[in-house]
């Protein structure tokens, strides 16, 4: 554990000092702030949404989009540059397990995703205060719950893919490609095939689903099970690709 | 302490080294020669943990390379060819988070000794992107050494390095090499001859020859070899030094000195000083010359060859 904490501890810290870091946190706060301030414009001068105040999502689903192109690229470089600039042999033979090394990377990356998503809280408090009675808490707490599950299954993959290509570029890609495929396309069967079944593994798959149902308030134990789930055969994966490298 | 018995590595069909056998005691340290691609730096690997051998076993002080490979890498200083940096970090920082990778319970004061041992103290808190070759080199080592190991790898460890910063390097190494087993990679015959107390030569992926850098020189040449150079043109003396009883192949090299050979024991360089000095000559310089890596290396792959025929 005291591993993990050094690894993730640096990680974090080289985040502060990388333009990427800066760029994705810039690109994600920007959008968001844009999103909320249009939103909220449009809904007050439109008599149509009189009787009806904007929720949390308004803030947290364009945070999952943005996300889903930062994540790639914050974690393109995890493992792919420490084997470009040479680090990475010195990392595997420090007396750290490979597992340790690689869960220690994705909490770097998760602790700098948690600091964006600490910042965004400022808009469900501006919320709060310009809408009577005030938003609904168990709303937002679902909905904060749900953007947290899904960086660190976004980061997992991220990890992965960087353990599985030298190249950044290709880390980023194929990351990108996987979270589409798990975010878009995953349910995209269920409208053609008529197998009831295939359709419901197929629907478990899906994190825009669980993800929406959760941004709505509802909440079950395999919503949170699932995503945990995810980001371990991730960062399983990870590990065990870095163990190949030994091999090889 | 390292012993390495039977150390094969393919990497798909292609062998890097075979079946290498070979140990290193403590206060030993061993040079290990070759050219490159002979397999140095994958032996080192796997001597490191950073890799398992395909076939082979291997001790590091004690400890099993395979099944004990984090016992290794704690009792292990590693120098990989490519010096590990991280350039955003300041040399303190660097050193600290590796300190804290070692759980080395009084991480700061190692740091510091660290530093002072590679005299890189005043520059403690520069950014590593900001340091020379030679300063990046001298914090690579700094983190080889931190934490005392008792087995200490260092893969061409001087290469880049300007005259100056080569012989502190030595200094540091050959120090530490008195209580420790240091294995240090390298194709510059002198540093062998002043570092290692024992050399091992590598060719395709086997040792090709193993012994201290002394005897390995006199028992691959058989005879000593001496360049002499006078004042003037050397034609003259040249009949007059070939004369003398002893000397053997004496010739004239195009730069104007004359070099021969005598046979180990019989030293004939007496004789050869006054016989110059008496022909009216002033002599400029007179000094045994050793054989040169590739000279060495050229003969004991032809030996090799010659054998497998």
């Amino acid at each position: 554990m005291r591993n993990i904490w050094t690894i993730a501890r640096r990680e974090y810290r080289h985040y502060f000092t990388s333009p990427i870091a800066y760029i994705a946190a810039l690109l994600t706060l920007l959008t968001v702030g844009i999103y909320f301030v249009v939103i909220i414009y449009y809904m007050t001068n439109q008599s149509y949404y009189s009787n009806t105040a904007p929720g949390i999502n308004i803030v947290i689903g364009p945070l999952a989009t943005v996300f889903m192109f930062a994540a790639p690229a914050l974690t393109m470089r995890l493992l792919a540059d420490e084997q470009r600039m040479g680090t990475l042999e010195l990392l595997l033979t420090m007396p750290i397990k490979d597992g340790e090394l690689v869960v220690g990377k994705w909490l770097g990356a998760f602790l700098f995703m948690l600091t964006i998503i600490v910042i965004t809280l400022v808009y469900p408090i501006v919320l709060n205060k310009l809408t009577n009675p005030g938003i609904d808490q168990g709303v937002m707490v679902s909905g904060y719950i749900a953007i947290i599950l899904l960086t660190a299954v976004f980061l997992a993959i991220g990890t992965a893919m960087s353990s599985f290509f030298n190249n950044q570029f290709a880390a980023f890609f194929a990351t990108l490609a996987v979270l589409i495929v798990f975010w878009w396309l995953i349910r995209l069967p269920t409208y053609i095939v008529q197998n009831d079944s295939l359709n419901n593994i197929l629907n478990y798959l899906d994190l825009n689903g669980r993800f929406n149902s959760m941004l709505a308030g509802t909440m079950s134990l395999s919503d949170i099970i699932y995503p945990i789930s995810l980001t371990a055969l991730g960062l399983f994966l990870s590990a065990a690709a870095v163990e190949i490298r030994r091999w090889r | 302490m390292i012993r390495a018995t039977g150390l094969t590595k393919d990497f798909g069909s292609r062998r890097a080294i075979e079946n290498l056998t070979f140990e290193a005691k403590q206060g030993e340290v061993v040079g290990f020669l070759g050219p490159n691609g002979a397999g140095k730096t994958t032996t080192m690997r796997i001597l490191t943990g950073y890799m398992p051998p395909t076939y082979g076993t291997a001790q590091v002080a004690g400890f099993d390379v395979i099944s004990e490979s984090l016992e290794v890498r704690r009792r292990v200083g590693y120098l990989p060819e490519t010096v590990p940096l991280y350039p955003e970090m300041t040399v303190y920082e660097y050193l600290k988070f590796m300190a804290d990778l070692r759980h080395l319970p009084n991480g700061d004061d190692m740091v510091d000794a660290a530093l002072d041992l590679v005299q890189m103290e005043k520059r403690a808190d520069g950014y590593i992107s900001n340091l020379s070759k030679g300063m990046r080199q001298r914090v690579g080592l700094a983190q080889a050494l931190l934490h005392r190991p008792e087995v200490l790898i260092l893969d061409e460890p001087t290469i880049g390095l300007d005259p100056a910063q080569v012989v502190e390097f030595r200094n540091t190494v050959r120090d530490v090499g008195k209580e420790r087993t240091v294995l240090l990679s390298t194709h510059i015959l002198s540093e062998a001859q002043q570092l290692c107390d024992r050399v091992l030569i590598i060719n395709k992926g086997c040792i090709v020859a193993e012994d201290t850098p002394e005897n390995l020189q006199s028992r691959l040449v058989g005879a000593e070899q001496v360049v002499l150079r006078v004042k003037g043109e050397a034609d003259d003396l040249l009949p007059i030094i070939a004369k003398i009883d002893g000397v053997q192949n004496a010739k004239l090299q195009p730069n104007g000195t004359l070099e021969f050979q005598f046979a180990p024991g019989a030293d004939i360089r007496p004789a050869v000083a006054r016989a110059t000095i008496k022909a009216g000559y002033d002599l400029l310089e007179f000094h045994p010359v050793g054989l040169s890596l590739e000279e060495i290396f050229l003969q004991l792959t032809q030996d090799n060859a010659r054998k497998e025929r």
